[in-house]
């Protein structure tokens, strides 16, 4: 097992440890904003995730899906920023 | 509420996004991509506009109204179908120019209907959208 090998396991071992950690977050989060940060954080190392396939994989077409992803998660916190914003203010 | 870090952001965001949507459709007739997933980070680019400015400032940047994209979009696809007709092949063939245009690729019909899908996605996504923001 060269050093990339080692790597690529030892970051997959890591970041499948991140998902179910921002999991539990999700499921017990006490408030609304800590699920919405847990989810944020959740799509950041699902991005990893992908990046990590793509090195393995060697299939430079699953950067590109990492990207839209990246891009599209930000929307989707934001969205859910703004609709926790209106709710405190009504 | 209007948030002066998000209203920078998405002022830069914004070109970076339009320009992976056309890559993306550009791309997509030979790799993954094409008109809808193209189409779908262009919405969100103007819907990610509309939250940070407002939407009616994220209308006025389109400049077009959103269900009149929706029909030039069809009407698009529907050329590249009856395009092959003119020349005698069976509607929607796949007509292709031999050579290669430099920066865009290979062009022909699916090209044409790529852009269809593209701007039917865009409009029936920012229709929706920007109804809901607005509410």
């Amino acid at each position: 097992m060269n050093v990339l090998e080692g790597a690529l396991v030892l970051s997959s071992v890591m970041l499948a440890l991140a998902v179910v950690l921002a999991f539990l977050r999700l499921l017990r989060g006490p408030s609304l904003p800590d699920r919405v940060v847990a989810f944020d954080l959740m799509t950041s190392v699902a991005v990893g995730i992908i990046v990590l396939y793509a090195i393995a994989t060697k299939e430079t077409v699953f950067l590109d899906v990492a990207v839209v992803l990246a891009l599209i998660s930000f929307l989707g916190t934001i969205a859910f920023a703004r609709y926790l914003e209106q709710r405190g203010r009504s | 509420m209007r948030s002066l870090i998000l209203a920078a952001t998405a002022r830069f965001l914004l070109p970076i996004l339009f320009m992976f949507s056309i890559f993306l459709l550009v791309r997509g007739h030979h790799l993954p991509g094409g008109g809808f997933v193209g189409g779908l980070v262009a919405a969100a680019a103007f819907v990610l506009y509309g939250i940070a400015h407002g939407v009616e400032e994220a209308r006025a940047l389109l400049r077009v109204n959103t269900i009149s994209l929706l029909g030039v979009g069809l009407l698009l696809a529907l050329a590249s179908g009856l395009l092959p007709l003119a020349g005698g092949e069976a509607f929607m063939t796949g007509l292709w120019f031999q050579h290669p245009v430099p920066v865009l690729g290979k062009l022909g019909t699916p090209v044409i209907f790529d852009t269809g899908v593209y701007l039917v996605v865009l409009g029936a996504t920012l229709t929706v959208l920007f109804n809901l923001v607005e509410d």
